[in-house]
């Protein structure tokens, strides 16, 4: 069973070839059945994988063929499985396949139906290499693979400008964090000879003490170009502007798989981290700030898919925060408990936005309870999950950072206290959405329902939320094991309380108005807060000032080159020319003539030696 | 040969005279008619030219070419006054500046 391992992610790479080669000329009803149903194979073939793969436990290792061969150098295109690999696998093709049931009904009346199937099924295939790759090289291809799929698919609707802007701020932004990454590869492989994971984590064991400058630098390269696919701090600026992509994608690429890539190559080296402690100080703090800052700014927006993006920025920030303290297998979790229901989050926020007319200001909806069941649960559902109200996935793998956070020496309980804050803001803000718009007073009427083809994976999705948390991951094997002590119940008490003390603030705001905050709000300072987190702290701001404003400045001098001015003078010299010797053609027969004639004299004199 | 007989350089003179009374007309007259007049004196003052050269040398040659330039002028002026009658029709003018639509 193992040996169809490489058939995962050819199914979704033959799909969407054929989608592009046939120009969406297919009948859209074949379309849908190929998009979705290839990514569906692939993830029965996980399941079938996945169940050989936990009866023997061991490693697989897949050699397919050699990519290329320069002296020493040699990577393979070959895949290794553990369990890891296996999470990742599952939760790439299970909600990607109910994303794609799902997109298959959302964008039924779009024009390029075909070419967003074939966008998403490279998305899925880029994934799959990504986190399939047994050496880093093939990592990266599928990292920039996934990386263009969704530079495609935000700019979809490329008749929009503001929609192209986004596509490439996006692109932009990630390539500053690949760049930083590819160079930790170089650095990777002149040090140590070598890319394949698991000799190379040999090797740099063997060769490298821990606290080491070297580990240290290559690890900080590696997080730069995490930071800038899951979008951390600093380069977390493209993500929230990414939601002008159609809702299903937001869901798939922005929400489960591609941003929570960044944690993926984290998990996935982390014996590098474990030798530089200093970096995995950095990631810890990342991610605490990073999710403190998007949740501020989360609870200040009213674009419905703006509010997800801040919240799914802060909940990476949360995972980073349990790399950082080592807590991997937390991380690794959270990742997959967050990729179940914020899925889930957007699917239903895509079924709103499908089903009132394509509104996405949350103060426009309101009392869409009653009128569309089927939303709210799964939207009261995701929320419950992301605010990590007890028993839903949410609140196991946030509880489990939290503490591992709280037992981390030293900085462990600022960062605990720090995550309480994340926690109870997370609170706040999903509540919030779930009160403004789906209780209160109908503002908006929908003008239809959602079908069984977006109901289905809502409730699949709304099931995997709640349950996604009761079961062990089989990371046991892949990380090295955490301490078991628990700390006291106070402290277990407290991060458990958190999260019902938000919704009982989000209530009394939000629904039932006793605490009423409109005089704090609407104070001079207040308004300038509110201001300044709607905008996300300004650093979309800062860095129009510090990187573009003084980019396009230098572009427009450099523009006037000293190498043109040659060419520039030839140019101008013939327009002269051409200036004068047309001014000679007045159309008078007369000046002609006489040209003629006082040319014919000169002519003569030379002939005739009078002139020398 | 009787009589008097005029010098080759007096008729040459004559020619030249004619040909630059011509040539002046040509460049100052503006007047699309007087512009052919000035032609038809320059061609003639070359067939004269042609005539002395021919009674000169006493050859039959300069005799035959006149004959040519009578022949080229008649054709000319069958050319030259369509001309003037067309751009006499079109600028309602026989003023050869009228007609400078070719400028550069």
């Amino acid at each position: 069973m193992l040996k169809l391992l490489p058939l995962i992610p050819l199914f979704p790479l033959v799909s969407s070839i054929l989608l592009m080669v046939t120009l969406g000329k297919m009948p859209r009803r074949v379309v849908a059945i190929l998009g979705a149903g290839s990514v569906g194979l692939a993830a029965v073939v996980t399941v079938l994988v996945g169940l050989t793969f936990m009866a023997s436990g061991q490693p697989h290792h897949q050699v397919l063929w050699t990519w290329m061969r320069v002296g020493d150098f040699s990577p393979d295109i070959a895949f290794y499985l553990d369990g890891l690999t296996l999470v990742m696998m599952s939760v790439i093709t299970g909600v990607g396949f109910l994303i794609h049931l799902f997109s298959t009904e959302f964008m039924e009346d779009d024009v390029s139906f075909s070419r967003y199937f074939a966008y998403l099924n490279m998305f899925v295939f880029a994934m799959l290499i990504l986190v399939m790759a047994d050496n880093l090289l093939l990592l990266y291809l599928g990292w920039e693979g996934v990386g263009a799929c969704s530079y495609l698919l935000i700019g979809f609707w490329y008749q929009d400008p503001a929609n192209g802007a986004a596509a490439r701020k996006a692109f932009v932004v990630t390539r500053i964090g690949d760049a930083a990454m590819a160079m930790g590869l170089f650095l990777l492989l002149t040090e140590l000879g070598t890319l394949d994971i698991q000799p190379l984590t040999e090797v740099a064991k063997s060769k490298w003490q821990v606290g080491d400058t070297l580990p240290l630098i290559a690890c900080l390269l590696l997080l730069g170009g995490a930071v800038g696919k899951s979008a951390q701090l600093p380069l977390h600026t493209w993500l929230p502007d990414a939601m002008a992509g159609p809702t299903p994608v937001s869901a798939l690429i922005h929400a489960a798989t591609m941003v929570t890539a960044g944690v993926y190559l984290i998990a996935r080296t982390h014996e590098l981290f474990l030798l530089a402690p200093i970096a995995m100080l950095v990631v810890a703090f990342v991610g605490l700030i990073t999710s403190l800052m998007a949740a501020f700014t989360a609870l200040n927006q009213h674009d419905i898919k703006r509010i997800l993006a801040y919240s799914t920025i802060s909940q990476i920030g949360y995972m980073f925060l349990a790399l950082g303290v080592g807590a991997w297998a937390a991380g690794i979790f959270h990742l997959v408990t967050h990729a179940f229901f914020k899925a889930l989050l957007f699917l239903a926020a895509g079924a709103v936005i499908h089903c009132l007319h394509h509104e996405h200001n949350i103060f426009n909806m309101g009392g869409l309870r009653t009128r569309l069941p089927v939303v709210f649960w799964s939207f009261l559902i995701g929320s419950a999950a992301l605010a990590a109200l007890p028993l839903t996935s949410g609140f196991f793998s946030k509880d489990m950072i939290l503490l591992q956070a709280y037992k981390l020496p030293g900085a462990g309980p600022w960062l605990w206290v720090g995550g309480l804050l994340g926690a109870l803001l997370t609170a706040i803000y999903s509540f919030r959405l779930v009160f403004v718009v789906f209780f209160g007073e109908a503002k908006m009427e929908p003008d239809k329902l959602p079908g069984i083809r977006m109901a289905l994976p809502l409730s699949v999705l709304c099931a995997l939320s709640i349950v996604g948390g009761w079961f062990a991951l089989p990371l046991s094997s892949v990380f090295p094991a955490t301490g078991d002590h628990h700390p006291s119940h106070l402290v277990e008490g407290i991060s458990i309380a958190i999260p019902l003390i938000g919704l009982a603030i989000a209530y009394l705001i939000f629904l039932g108005g006793q605490l009423n905050v409109e005089g704090l709000v609407n104070s001079s300072g207040g308004q300038r807060l509110k201001k300044f987190w709607f905008s996300g702290w300004a650093i979309d701001w800062l860095y129009d000032q510090l990187w573009v404003r003084p980019y396009k400045f230098l572009a427009l001098i450099l523009k006037r080159e000293c190498v043109d001015d040659i060419y520039n003078t030839i140019v101008s010299f013939s327009q002269f020319l051409f200036m004068a010797l047309s001014h000679t053609q007045t159309g008078r027969l007369r000046w002609y003539a006489t040209s003629m004639v006082f040319g014919l004299i000169l002519v003569i004199a030379l002939l005739q030696g009078v002139i020398r | 040969m009787d009589g008097v007989s005029i010098p080759l350089d007096h008729v040459l003179l004559l020619s030249a005279l004619l040909f630059i009374c011509g040539l002046l007309g040509l460049m100052m007259r503006r007047n699309i008619i007087f512009i052919l007049v000035s032609l038809e004196v320059m061609l003639n003052s070359s067939a004269v030219a042609f005539v002395a050269a021919g009674a000169r040398w006493g050859q039959a040659d300069g005799q035959i070419v006149f004959m040519l330039i009578l022949a080229v002028a008649a054709a000319e002026v069958a050319v030259g006054l369509g001309l003037v009658l067309q751009i006499q029709r079109r600028f309602k003018s026989l003023d050869m500046d009228d007609a400078n639509r070719m400028r550069g």
